[in-house]
Order: C-alpha cells, then sequence, then structure tokens
C-alpha cells in the first residue's frame, strides 16, 4: 500500500521551494566562507588568506561588535527567559484580567522595530524624556541612557526585552498549560505553598519551553541589528556596535570582504551554540 | 493561597503595571502625534489643549512628493507577493517532507533547521541578485523573504500535514488521482488553517522589515514603509510630532490584524517555537 502511494509525493513538489532556499539562502552561505577570505568589490576579487579574521579580531573598532553582541544576547536572553517564565507563571494563575494583559504584554511584538527605537529614543531623552523627568520626579537623577558609552548597549537591551518579552511568555504559558493539574493538587495535599508549586512543578516541567525561548532570545539577540542601528548607529564612538551593524558599516564602506568574514564569524558563534541547544531540544523530546 | 493581599488589590495593581510599562509608550505616541512641533519637543504625555491630527497626518503623507503612499503601495505589493510565493512553495514543500522518510529528506529538514538559525550572508546575496539582474528590484527582495521565512513555514506545514490521514491520500489513489490533484484538491484545502496562520503572521513580518529592503532594496525609488521612517529620523530632526504621526501611521496595518486575529498569531508563534 505505501509503496503504490509513494509516488503520489513526488520531489518536485519540493523543487521550487528547493531553488528558492538553495539559490537565496544555503548558496550565499557557502559563498560567504570563500568571500571571507578576499579583498572583494564584487566585480573583482583578490585572495587574502585570513587576514579579513585578522582584522576582524584585533582592531578595537571591530572587535569590540564580537563582545558586544555576546553580552547583548547573553543578557536580553537571561532577561527574557527570567521575566517572561515570571509574567508566564503568575498569568497562569486565576485571575480576571490575565487575557487583557497577555495581549497588553504581547502587543509590542508587532510594532516595527524601527518605530520601537524612535519611541525609545525619546523616552529616554536625557533632561526632557519620559523615563527621566519621572525619576526626577522621585528624586532620583537619571542617566543619560543612549549618550553614556557605558549605558548605550544596556539600554537598547532593556528596549529589546520590552518588546520581546512578550513572545518568551506566551511560549511558556503554552508549556505551563500542558502540566496537568492533578501535580499542582498532589503538592497541595501534601502541604506545599506557591513557591513550592513553581519552584518543584511548574518550573522543571517547563525545561522544553525554556529550551525554545533560550534559542530563539539567544540566536535572535546576537543577530541583532535594527534595534541598536536606530537608537545609536553603534555609537557613541563604537562603543555599542554588534556584529551585524559592523557587517553594515564595512558594507556601506565597500569592504565587501571584510563585511563577509563578519557574517562567517556570527556564522560560527550561531553553530557552536545551536549544536548544544539542537541536541537538548531533541533530547526533550525522547524525554516526552 | 495564605497570606494574601486581597484578590481585587493584585488584579489592579498588575494592570496598572503593565500599563506603566507596555500601555504608556503607546499612548505617548498617539497624543504627540497629535502636537505643534513646539508642543511635541517638550515629551510629554499628557494631551495637549489643542490638536492638529489632520495637519500632522497629511505633511508626513505629502512629505518629500507623497513619498509614505508609494511606500504604502510598494510594502503592500512586496507583502502580498512574499505570502503568495511562500505559501505556495512551503505547502507543496511540508507535504513531501512529511509524507516521504529516507536520507535526502534528513537532509533536507537539518538544513532547514539550520535556516533557523544561521544568519543571512548579506554581501554573497546582494552579489547573487546583482549577477541575476534582481537586485534592488521588488522580485529580489520578495525571493530573499520567502528564502529567509521558508524553514518557519515549511515547519508548520509539515506538522500540520502530519495530523492528516494517509488513507486520505491512499482513497484519493484508488480514485485515480494523480499527485497534483491530491495536492490541489485534497491536500490543500485541508490546510487552510495553517496557511491563515503563516499568512498572517509573514504579513506582519514582511511588512515591519527594515533590515532586507535596507540591504537588497536601497534607493529612494523603492522605498517601503520602514525605510520612509527610518529616512525621516533624519529629515524630521525635532520634529516629534511628525515622526509620531507616521508611526502611528505605519503602525495601523499590523495593529488591525493583531485586533482580528490575536488567538491565531499567538497560536502559530507558539506552534511554530515549540515545535522547531
Amino acid at each position: 500500500m505505501a509503496g503504490s502511494t509513494l509516488r503520489l509525493y513526488s520531489y518536485a513538489f519540493f523543487l521550487p521551494a528547493g531553488i528558492i532556499y538553495i539559490l537565496f539562502f544555503i548558496a550565499p552561505t557557502f559563498l560567504s566562507f570563500f568571500f571571507s577570505l578576499t579583498i572583494w568589490t564584487l566585480s573583482d576579487w583578490r585572495f587574502t588568506g585570513l587576514d579579513n579574521f585578522r582584522i576582524f579580531f584585533t582592531e578595537p573598532s571591530l572587535s569590540i561588535g564580537l563582545r558586544n553582541s555576546l553580552i547583548y544576547a547573553i543578557s536580553t536572553c537571561a532577561l527574557k527567559v527570567v521575566l517572561g517564565f515570571l509574567l508566564a507563571a503568575f498569568l497562569c494563575t486565576k485571575l480576571k484580567t490575565r487575557g487583557f494583559l497577555r495581549s497588553l504584554i504581547y502587543f509590542p511584538n508587532i510594532l516595527s522595530t524601527i518605530a520601537v527605537g524612535i519611541i525609545f529614543s525619546s523616552l529616554m531623552h536625557p533632561s526632557h524624556g519620559l523615563i527621566n523627568t519621572t525619576l526626577a520626579f522621585f528624586g532620583i537623577q537619571g542617566p543619560d541612557w543612549l549618550g553614556n558609552p557605558k549605558m548605550a548597549l544596556f539600554s537598547v537591551v532593556l528596549v529589546d526585552v520590552w518588546k520581546g518579552v512578550g513572545v518568551a511568555m506566551i511560549i511558556f504559558i503554552a508549556g505551563i498549560q500542558a502540566i496537568p493539574q492533578h501535580y499542582y493538587e498532589a503538592l497541595s495535599i501534601d502541604g506545599g505553598s506557591s513557591f513550592d508549586k513553581l519552584r518543584y512543578i511548574t518550573l522543571p516541567l517547563s525545561r522544553s519551553s525554556m529550551n525554545s525561548v533560550i534559542m530563539l532570545a539567544f540566536i535572535g539577540g546576537i543577530r541583532s541589528f535594527d534595534l541598536i542601528w536606530v537608537m545609536t548607529k553603534g555609537g557613541p564612538g563604537f562603543t555599542s556596535d554588534l556584529i551585524a551593524s559592523i557587517i553594515y558599516k564595512q558594507l556601506q564602506g565597500g569592504f565587501y570582504g571584510l563585511s563577509t568574514a563578519g557574517n562567517v564569524v556570527l556564522f560560527i558563534i550561531v553553530s557552536i551554540m545551536a549544536v548544544p541547544l539542537y541536541r537538548s531540544l531533541t533530547k526533550v523530546e525522547v524525554d516526552l | 493561597m495564605s497570606r494574601k493581599l486581597p484578590h481585587i488589590l493584585v488584579e489592579v495593581l498588575s494592570v496598572l503595571l503593565a500599563l506603566a510599562i507596555f500601555g504608556v509608550p503607546v499612548s505617548y505616541v498617539v497624543t504627540n502625534a497629535g502636537k505643534t512641533p513646539v508642543a511635541a519637543a517638550q515629551m510629554l504625555i499628557a494631551p495637549s489643549a489643542t490638536t492638529q491630527y489632520l495637519k500632522n497626518f497629511s505633511d508626513v503623507i505629502a512629505a518629500s512628493n507623497n513619498m509614505l503612499v508609494r511606500a504604502f503601495i510598494n510594502s503592500t505589493i512586496i507583502t502580498i507577493m512574499s505570502i503568495v510565493l511562500l505559501l505556495a512553495v512551503s505547502s507543496m514543500a511540508g507535504f513531501v517532507l512529511d509524507r516521504r522518510k529516507g536520507r535526502a529528506i534528513a537532509w533536507i529538514n537539518f538544513l532547514v533547521l539550520a535556516g533557523l538559525m544561521i544568519p543571512p550572508a548579506v554581501v554573497p546575496t546582494i552579489w547573487l541578485l546583482k549577477s541575476i539582474g534582481l537586485y534592488k528590484t521588488f522580485l529580489g527582495l520578495v525571493l530573499v523573504e520567502v528564502a529567509l521565512s521558508f524553514p518557519f513555514s515549511v515547519l508548520l506545514y509539515r506538522g500540520y500535514v502530519g495530523a492528516i490521514p494517509r488513507e486520505l491520500d491512499e482513497a484519493s489513489f484508488m480514485d485515480g488521482c494523480t499527485g497534483i490533484q491530491l495536492f490541489v484538491k485534497v491536500i490543500f484545502p485541508l490546510m487552510k488553517p495553517v496557511s491563515t496562520t503563516i499568512a498572517i503572521i509573514t504579513s506582519i513580518s514582511v511588512f515591519n522589515d527594515f533590515v532586507n529592503p535596507l540591504y537588497f532594496l536601497p534607493g529612494s525609488k523603492n522605498v517601503t514603509v520602514q525605510l520612509t521612517l527610518y529616512n525621516f529620523i533624519s529629515t524630521y530632526v525635532n520634529k516629534w510630532n511628525l515622526l509620531f504621526a507616521d508611526i502611528f501611521l505605519i503602525s495601523l496595518p499590523p495593529l488591525l490584524f493583531f485586533i482580528l486575529f490575536n488567538r491565531k498569531i499567538v497560536s502559530g508563534m507558539v506552534a511554530g517555537a515549540v515545535k522547531s
């Protein structure tokens, strides 16, 4: 039976998608390995070995991107996991307004990143911005969120979390809702507190959602470009440059080989991160 | 349980806190989009006594030869083209990916999963688009958008086809259906819920996309809404009222989708994130 229907599933169905995917995603990825080793003018190239990578890691205005991208990815990821989990656990309790709250928290996700960047550039204005005037009302001197080199990257991280925590929350909610109620009932009979429920049932049984959130948030963070570009352009100076903003700056400057080397660095980081995460994801599926 | 704040207080406090954090930035846009430049420069959230919404909107729309109108048309065309092509190619691919097994399929699955994570290589893609004459064209951008959205949507389709019983295929085969007939007449109509979800999610992500138009569709002739907004930042220095009026206008389509399809968007997000 299966043999006879197999001819219904011709690989030709895969062909249109395959061509587009290979031509506009896979091929450029493979080409990037080659062109990252060249000085490239788009019409012509000259092989230079690992020079681009040497420049990328030694030139301070470029290597800072690697450091910042890691800081950015780790901190947005950590905040989204912690806040997303707590919000989800809270909004899975019997709250009358929970539907409204979920929608409200998810809402920023449908705004464009550019719009969010502009809104927060205004809210974070050092003297007039709503955040600092509110802080001043309580007698606190707010920082220059985007103008202070020590602060700028962190400020953008907060905005990224503001925009993206709703997605983390929704994924956690899906995981928490799949936990059978009788686990909680059993724990209440044994006299467990609400905190015990969170600690010993909700948290461990949310592991597979947590893996998804970590993976999405980390990879989103390490690739991140548009928010930093609209809010600081990598500034002040190069202090908040990310790998992706450097890739774009080199592209604008016509250093195509160098720009592509940045892409390859990003590829390597993502691959290193993806392998253990992918393993843990497939392992969880076996557990279930 | 036990030692608690009165229930109603918890509700009120959490709503107030959420409104302060997530509602304030939005109402800030709404009130400031209608202010005079001088009033908007004060950066207050309170609405001013005199509003000029219509004037601000028409100023933004008329700016640089009706650039925003052109951008809306361009973004709409690009979004629709991307959705149609994406649905067509990924539904077919998802069908085969679920129904067939074997080494080739394992490889394809691996490449698809890799595509969820690996960042696209910018300059090589530009170079490729240039060499086939599609750089700075709508079609070029659409093809890139489809290639980048493909992994997510094909996984949704594959998961969905898995729930369609194979007996249906066999019955159609007995009735003399070819593979194409089976797909077009039986499978694709059954996929309607997941197709809707993907169409909605893609419409928001492509309409809101800034990065890919910036890379692959530069130039003022082909602007998209997000590029116009970005360009307005330098045009409208210190004219926050117009910037916010622009944000207000270009956020309306996604907002409308969000209000209409809230549940679809959220369920699709979850399915994509958890299944992958």
